[in-house]
């Protein structure tokens, strides 16, 4: 999110895809323009493809070099160097197919030229729009108001649940009053950073811990995350809401309880977070998962826009959410 | 004043305890049973006749709402206070209609004060509170002074006879002071009406056959039926709905 500076980070798998998009969309908008037919409109397509793709990709693969070089740059200095860079690229390109007598009917190098520079700076000034659209302001904003809510029917049960025990077991009482507090401390604390992934799953713990008081057997959690990167950073308060609404839909509809299954993995430098839980078809209460899962996944693009994802399914009596995530490191 | 007889009815060990202790604290009173469901819960309240019922709202099996509606058809209908730790629908409800209820955590004096005063619910009140359960799991039959529960899963037919509704399950039959279009109603996704006078239910359907009734030779329409050798005829104006499936 910080690296989202006017300039587009040309690094970021979502930047990336939408560079291609909008270069694509343009010259099958030319293409589109001059054919005559849907037949002429493939060749055409596919002759200005051969052309524009290598040089296209050639710019992508220069800048993605030179990255580091160009956010050293003020603004005005950077939009002047990828321009550069993408000229001398199409240039470089230009010259080898030339060279090369790969086609026999090149467009002048005036208008390759002419057409590469309309592009990127269409493309640029989408980048300055959506920057200013989501200037640290309006997403500070933003992540202020998602921050997560803990619902009151946790709350007052877990109250009612500690008060049970005050006389009968008070040792037992003081941990859940700890875990409760501990709960609360990150519940209302300022949730803008990423966390480190142990640290959650703590919460998490802590917060089951408070659920097992209540639901006792019913409750059952299989944790399998062996595999989990203790030190992958994510952002606060993405497990524990899931974490209680599959106590809230899945254990507690049910008279025998059920098991609640939590995988962590890292797949090809990205983080799988599964979790599962028994899911009855009868039960009507909907209404409040579609929130938390709705709030997770504005959180998760406004953290790591296109390179995280979100899915939910059910099915046969179960319900699954999965989340993926870049695996990033603590910095240090 | 003659001592209490107390029903505890919640999925929740330590709200169960609790209230027991709160409820020795106030003394007076005995607690007959507890209860981890709304289905339990009416079951010991059939066999033991308490004089008053806690009720937790969200409870597996059967909630609160629908074991009130229940506890209703009994003999001895008990007095029923709710107990809920958050339930915006149904507070509101409770509020508008003037029924009992007690918020957790449960303070003693609200509980001592709510005993004194608890009495049974009016059909008034019952009615109000429907729609907060909006689907039942179970109907309730009165058998020779004792309640049965059929869970409406089990149900294959309901047919309307003179004065009952007779309810099939793959065991036996069941009578029960109902009507059909009102059955209809509240189970509309889980029943359809092929005949005038009857009802089945998707999950048991087999499949149709035209076979000859006896009285006029006629071919006719029925429905084939899972578990049970009976089958149901299917009326003309119901036809299209064979097509349908």
């Amino acid at each position: 999110m910080k690296n989202t500076g006017r300039l587009p980070n040309i690094r970021n798998l979502g930047i990336l895809l939408r560079v291609l998009i909008i270069a694509n969309s343009a010259l099958i908008l030319v293409a589109y323009t001059l054919s005559t037919d849907p037949v002429d409109f493939f060749q055409r397509m596919a002759a200005i493809s051969a052309l524009a793709q290598p040089m296209l990709l050639g710019s992508l693969l220069l800048l993605y070099g030179c990255y580091p070089l160009i956010i050293r740059l003020n603004y005005q200095q950077g939009l002047v160097a990828t321009l550069t860079l993408v000229m001398l690229c199409t240039l470089i390109i230009y010259m080898l197919f030339v060279r090369l007598w790969v086609f026999d009917d090149l467009p002048e190098l005036s208008r390759i030229l002419f057409a590469a520079a309309s592009i990127s700076a269409i493309t640029l000034y989408y980048f300055n729009l959506r920057y200013r659209a989501q200037s640290p302001a309006v997403t500070e904003a933003r992540l202020q108001a998602l921050q997560a809510r803990i619902r009151p029917h946790f709350l007052f049960n877990s109250i009612n649940a500690v008060l049970s025990l005050i006389r009968s077991q008070p040792k037992q009482a003081e941990t859940a009053l700890e875990d409760m507090a501990d709960l609360f401390r990150v519940l209302m604390a300022d949730n803008r950073e990423l966390v480190p992934l142990a640290q959650e799953i703590a919460l998490c713990r802590q917060y089951l811990a408070l659920e097992k008081l209540r639901l006792n057997e019913r409750l059952n959690i299989q944790w399998q995350i062996d595999n989990m990167p203790p030190d992958a950073m994510i952002p606060p308060l993405v497990l524990q809401p899931l974490v209680e609404n599959a106590v809230y839909h899945g254990i507690e509809p049910l008279a025998s309880g059920g098991t609640i299954t939590i995988q962590i993995y890292t797949r090809l430098n990205e983080i799988h977070l599964v979790l599962k839980n028994p899911y009855s078809t009868q039960n009507n209460r909907q209404h409040g998962n579609k929130m938390a899962l709705g709030n997770i996944k504005e959180r998760l693009a406004l953290h790591f826009d296109l390179e995280a994802s979100l899915k939910s399914r059910q099915e046969k009596g179960e319900y699954a959410v999965h989340i993926v995530l870049p695996h990033q490191k603590q910095k240090h | 004043m003659p001592m209490l007889n107390i029903l505890i009815a919640d999925d929740e060990a330590p709200a169960r305890n609790r209230l027991r202790d709160l409820l020795t604290d106030i003394g007076n009173n005995h607690v007959v049973a507890e209860a981890k469901n709304g289905k339990e819960a009416l079951l010991r309240a059939d066999e033991l006749q308490p004089d008053i019922v806690l009720l937790d709202i969200r409870m597996p099996e059967m909630d609160g709402i629908e074991a009130a509606q229940h506890l209703q058809n009994l003999s001895k209908p008990p007095a029923v206070i709710f107990t809920t730790a958050f339930d915006n629908y149904a507070i509101q409800a409770f509020d508008m209609n003037a029924v009992d209820y007690l918020l957790k955590p449960i303070r003693q004096e609200r509980l001592e004060k709510a005993l004194q005063k608890a009495r049974a619910l009016q059909p008034q009140q019952l009615a109000a509170l429907a729609p907060l359960s909006p689907r039942k799991t179970h109907l309730t039959i009165t058998e020779r002074g004792r309640i049965l529960l059929v869970p409406v899963d089990d149900i294959i037919y309901l047919r309307a006879e003179l004065k009952y509704v007779t309810v099939r399950t793959a065991e036996r039959e069941y009578l029960l002071e109902e009507s059909l279009t009102h059955l209809e109603q509240e189970f509309e996704h889980l029943f359809i009406r092929l005949h005038r006078n009857c009802l089945v239910a998707h999950a048991y359907i087999l499949g149709y056959e035209k076979r000859s009734s006896d009285e006029h030779g006629e071919k006719q329409w029925v429905a084939l039926l899972k578990h049970v050798p009976e089958t149901i005829p299917v009326s003309r104006r119901q036809q299209h709905l064979i097509r349908m499936t």
